[in-house]
Order: structure tokens, then C-alpha cells, then sequence
């Protein structure tokens, strides 16, 4: 069988996910891909699938990817791509779409056009032999042409470095993002998940139709939701009573005032339709065990507290015989004591290589601080082997990477693990002192900027006197 | 509080528990709601549960819970949201535990293309609920409240070892 020659056009974000993504989800389905050119960092991939149902099937689960394209011409310039699909059309390339209404899109990868210039340039397209009519909201077919100006914003040549064209085979499952918007939905915390990440993490979990799926800090379950989408059936655990009871304070500033009703993680999952994946969440704290020993899951997404907006803490007491006080409400609610992400990490890691299936992965987001970062600090555990590192950029100073580990070996006695992150412990305290220093920094330079330049002008005016 | 959460909590975590499994169950509100079969999911899951203590939780939940509550519960819903599925399913679930030869202690081996047996571990694991009791440690009595269907693992500090 033929194989064909497929672009896999993407959106130019979360770059670093884009390879782990497409490997994972084509790992899932069991799809093969041969590389037509190795991976880099431009915004397409070019590679050879077996059938436009695998191509269909792939793009579908990608939130990085945009659309994939069956390429008919790849060309250094725009006369030579015009030349190549002139001989195609020639030799019956559009046969099969000749009668079908089609359009043609046009993207300009690091440059702008007006609207009058990419009429331009669908209209050269004209000599393509199309009988059908032109159909911008239902077409049968969809081609794409796209010019690439390279990756720096800085230095836009005059033309473009390299031009694709194609018929587009399939678009992409970024839609899912707009669908579940934390704008529109039922209930959200302050530190829910963003839709595209939590997507981007299911698929790098691999998670697949009937998997179970856990996140041991559940919070507003945007995890769940993603993996949910994906076919995972999902449990969630959280320290916080009232998160979970959706009884925190409310989030949107806009409704805070109307009365909350029907707010929860299974309200949600009701909201997007996925309530059948939907198994519980429960009030409990993952620094202890509670699951039966023996249990596996196939997937663990976390997201654990950093210690900024959601506090970093477990069951205890500093006292050391603790008293309990009797309260008024029903439920009693313990007091934390401190609990460090190193230390989360690290109790992650022990639990997940009891209960993680062999070969099922650990996700988990880390802060750092990105001029103290280095890769050795990243944390580690005899059973898991790090597939992916992958940073998000959050300031000009802090950012958190997406840590992807696949557990290679059954737990034995002699394991070890470390994690030695060292903004993890300090994370919260430099968090907030570093950004006032470098306010601090930056007000007192611009002072001094200010008092130059005010000797400067009485410098000049004392010249102007004389 | 679905059957198959039971199946995977312990209560382990207690300063002196050494199994804390199964957990024992005291349901108060039960509610037997709909989910999509989804086969393959029944058919992964079954390999990770204690078959046994499923079998039990079953029973328990039929035992420990007043019958005629879940119609009268039934009823009103189907009154209020005229969902008829609900009433007739509900007398398939009282039918299904009353009568509860249908899943016997031992698991049986063909299980895996058996769909009407896997639907019925399907019905017992996702479809009934407990939205109010209570989980019991079966070696120091600790309750935990079940609430709005949560569970609530959380430990006093005295009792964090």
C-alpha cells in the first residue's frame, strides 16, 4: 500500500508538549509514524501514517495540532510550489474533487496580510482546474496554503522561506478547549487548570477508553474533566472539605453576590456530558494511605499545591499530644501543619510506584525559579523513568514544568528516590520576596535615571544661559 | 459513594490499623442512578477488585438499607421529574439485590464475554449510590460520614501516626 505524505500544521504554543503529545497519543492508538523529517521546533510536522483514518484519528485527541494536511506540494517559493501543483493538476491530482465545493485557506506562519492580499493569493491559485462552487461554511473539501517567514518575529524576510499546499484530511480536537472554557463552567476553583493543559495532560498520560484514572489533588477536578474526555474513568482526592462540597468562596468576582447552588466536580462532569467516567472524589489526605494495597490505576494526573494560592498542607499537629477541641459544626475539621512540596513530591512518587500500573504514567506540575533551574534537581525514583520535561512560563522569574514519568520496574525494598527541587521549599517565600526586590531594584534605577537626566537638563540649560 | 470507591478504600491510614479492609457500610441514602455500560471498562475493572468484598458490599447496602425507602425515594423523583426509567429500574435494582443470588461469592471465568453479567457488575458498581452514611473501620470502629455522596477520610490529629 501507498503510503502518503501528511503535515501535521500546528498552533505555535506550548511547543515544548507538542512532540510528547503526538508520541503519546500515536503510542494510545497504536499508530505508526514514520518521520518525514525529524521533529523540530517550526510549527509542522511532516510525516508518512498508514491510512487518512489513522491521520483522522490522531489529530482528533491533539490540542497542540491545528489541522492535518495531505501534502501535494512543499516547495522553497511561492512560482516553484504555483509550478509543482500546475504539473499535479496535470497529471489528474484533483481528479476526485474537481465537482465537490471546496475553499482554500490561507495561513502566514510570522507575518500578517490584509484581507485584499490573501484574496490575492487564493485567487492564484485560479488556474487550478475546480468545477465545483466555492463554499466558505460547509465545503466538501478544504485545502490549505501556507507560507512560512521562519520562527523570529524580529527578522521577517520578504518572502517566505518555505510554502506548503495541501487538502486538509482532518482539523484537530482544539475545539474541546473552547468547550470547556473555565468561563462557562459550573464550578471552578482558584487554581483550576487550564483546558488545554489539562487536555495536553491527559494525552501525554495516555490515557484510553476505560483506564482508571486518579488525581490525588483533585481541587475543582479540571483534571477530570480532560481525562474524562478521553475515555479515563476518574477518581479524585482533596484535603479540602469544602472544596470538594463546593462550599469555598466563590471564585467569580462577577456572582459572588447570587447564591451558589449545584456547585461540584459531578456538576461538571454533568456540564460536559462525561458523567458516566464520573466514579467519585473523596475528602481525604493523600500524605496517608487509604487505598487498598493492592490497587492499580492506569493513570495519575496531579496538579499538587505550590503554596501560593493554595496552601501546602497535611493532617497534624504541632503539639505533640493533641487535644481535640469540640466544635460546633458536624464536621470536624483537623488542623495542618506544613507539608513541603518536596516532600509531596517525594510521597507521590512512593505511592504511585505501589499503585500505578507497570508502564502507566505519573504527571505532575512543579514550580521553579527559572534562573535557579537545572534539570538534575527534577525529582527521582528507581521505578519511573522521566519521559518528558516540559516548562510553562508563568513570570519573568517563575515558571512550572510538567513532569512525565513512566513507571519501568515492579517497587522492590531497595528503591530510591530523591527530589531536590530547591525553589520547591522556598518556593512561596521567594515568590513574594523576589518580585518586591526586583520591584525595588527597578524603582531605584529608575530614580537614578530620573536624577540624570535632571542634571542633564540643568546642564543644558546653564549652556543655553551662557 | 459508588460500590466500586468502596472497593478500593481502606482504612489504613488509622495510627494502629494494620488491614482496615473492607470497610463496612452503613447506608442511609442510596440512590440508583443511570450510567452508560461501558464494556470495556467493566471488563479492566474486574481483575482490580476484591470480588468477594464487592459480593458483600452489595448485600450490605441491601441489608442495612430500608427498601421501601428507595421507592418512596423513587417515586417522588419520578413524581417530581417524571423520570419513569428511574421507578422501573428501581425495582430492577430491589429485584436484582432482593434477590441477590445473581452474583455469586466466586467470580466466574468467562466473565469477559458474558455481557449481561457484565452488565449487571456494571449496575452494581456505578449505578447505586450512597449519598448519606457511614463507613465503618472494621478493627477500631472509626466512622467515617459519607455526605452528599463524599466520603470523608479525613483523620483527627490525634489519630495520624
Amino acid at each position: 500500500m501507498k503510503r502518503v505524505q501528511y503535515l501535521l500544521w500546528f498552533a505555535h504554543e506550548h511547543v515544548s508538549f507538542r512532540l510528547h503529545e503526538i508520541e503519546s497519543i500515536a503510542s494510545v492508538l497504536k499508530i505508526p509514524i514514520k518521520w518525514l523529517e525529524p521533529p523540530t521546533d517550526k510549527p509542522w510536522y511532516l510525516v508518512e501514517l498508514p491510512s487518512e483514518e489513522d491521520v483522522q484519528k490522531l489529530s482528533a485527541r491533539s490540542v497542540t495540532m491545528r489541522r492535518a494536511i495531505q501534502l501535494w506540494a512543499d516547495e522553497p517559493t511561492v512560482p516553484r510550489l504555483h509550478a509543482s501543483l500546475k504539473e499535479k493538476c496535470l497529471n489528474g491530482l484533483l481528479e476526485p474533487y474537481k465537482l465537490k465545493s471546496f475553499k482554500v485557506d490561507v495561513d502566514l506562519f510570522c507575518n500578517s496580510q490584509t484581507q485584499e492580499e490573501k484574496l490575492e493569493r487564493i485567487e492564484s491559485f485560479s488556474y487550478m482546474p475546480f468545477q465545483g462552487h466555492v463554499d466558505l461554511k460547509n465545503p466538501d473539501v478544504t485545502f490549505q496554503f501556507i507560507e512560512y517567514y521562519g520562527l523570529d518575529p524580529k527578522i521577517i524576510p520578504e518572502n517566505p522561506i518555505r510554502t506548503f499546499f495541501g487538502r486538509v484530511v482532518s482539523e484537530s480536537g482544539r475545539p474541546l478547549i473552547h468547550e470547556l472554557s473555565l468561563k462557562k463552567r459550573k464550578f471552578i476553583g482558584n487554581t483550576s487548570m487550564d483546558p488545554q493543559l489539562s487536555l495536553l495532560m491527559a494525552n501525554l498520560g495516555k490515557v484510553s477508553n476505560g483506564d482508571l484514572v486518579l488525581d490525588p489533588f483533585v481541587g475543582s477536578g479540571s483534571l477530570l474533566v480532560a481525562a474524562a474526555k478521553f475515555g479515563g474513568h476518574v477518581i479524585g482526592t482533596d484535603i479540602d472539605f469544602l472544596m470538594l462540597h463546593g462550599r469555598t468562596r466563590p471564585t467569580r468576582k462577577q456572582t459572588r453576590h447570587i447564591a451558589r447552588k449545584d456547585e461540584s466536580i459531578e456538576a461538571n462532569m454533568i456540564q460536559y456530558s462525561c458523567l458516566d467516567k464520573y466514579i467519585d472524589v473523596i475528602v481525604a489526605d493523600s500524605a496517608l494511605p487509604f487505598w487498598r494495597s493492592d490497587v492499580e490505576f492506569d493513570c495519575i494526573l496531579a496538579d499538587p499545591p505550590y503554596g501560593i494560592r493554595e496552601p501546602t498542607e497535611r493532617i497534624g499537629s504541632k503539639e505533640s499530644l493533641p487535644i481535640l477541641k469540640k466544635e460546633g459544626s458536624p464536621v470536624h475539621f483537623p488542623s495542618k501543619v506544613e507539608y513541603g512540596l518536596n516532600e509531596i513530591i517525594k510521597d507521590l512518587m512512593w505511592f504511585s510506584s505501589k499503585h500505578l500500573k507497570l508502564h502507566g504514567r505519573l504527571l505532575f506540575w512543579v514550580p521553579i525559579f527559572r534562573q535557579d533551574y537545572n534539570d538534575d534537581q527534577m525529582a527521582r525514583h528507581s521505578c519511573f523513568k522521566l519521559i518528558g520535561n516540559c516548562e510553562q512560563v508563568l513570570t519573568t522569574f517563575t515558571a512550572r514544568r510538567l513532569l512525565i514519568y513512566e513507571k519501568i520496574k515492579i517497587p522492590q525494598d531497595t528503591d530510591e528516590c530523591s527530589s531536590a527541587i530547591p525553589s520547591a521549599s522556598t518556593f512561596r517565600e521567594k515568590y513574594f520576596t523576589h518580585g518586591d526586590e526586583y520591584r525595588l531594584t527597578r524603582k531605584q534605577k529608575k530614580a537614578e535615571a530620573a536624577k540624570n537626566k535632571e542634571i542633564w537638563f540643568a546642564k543644558l540649560n546653564n549652556v543655553n544661559v551662557k | 459513594m459508588k460500590l466500586l470507591t468502596h472497593n478500593l478504600l481502606s482504612s489504613k491510614c488509622l495510627k494502629g490499623v494494620k488491614v482496615g479492609y473492607p470497610l463496612r457500610i452503613v447506608a442511609k441514602d442510596v440512590k440508583i442512578s443511570e450510567s452508560e455500560f461501558n464494556k470495556e471498562f467493566v471488563k479492566k475493572i474486574i481483575p482490580k477488585l476484591d470480588w468477594k468484598v464487592f459480593v458483600n458490599a452489595a448485600v450490605q447496602v441491601r441489608s442495612t438499607y430500608d427498601c421501601t425507602n428507595v421507592v418512596t425515594q423513587e417515586f417522588n423523583l419520578y413524581q417530581s421529574t417524571t423520570i419513569l426509567t428511574g421507578f422501573t429500574k428501581c425495582l430492577f435494582f430491589l429485584f436484582q439485590i432482593g434477590h441477590g443470588n445473581d452474583l455469586s461469592d466466586e467470580l466466574i471465568d468467562d466473565y469477559e464475554d458474558d455481557e449481561e453479567y457484565l452488565k449487571k457488575v456494571h449496575h452494581l458498581l456505578m449505578e447505586v449510590e450512597i449519598i448519606n452514611g457511614e463507613l465503618i473501620c472494621p478493627e477500631t470502629e472509626r466512622v467515617f460520614p459519607i455526605s452528599s455522596g463524599i466520603p470523608n477520610l479525613l483523620l483527627n490529629e490525634n489519630e495520624v501516626s
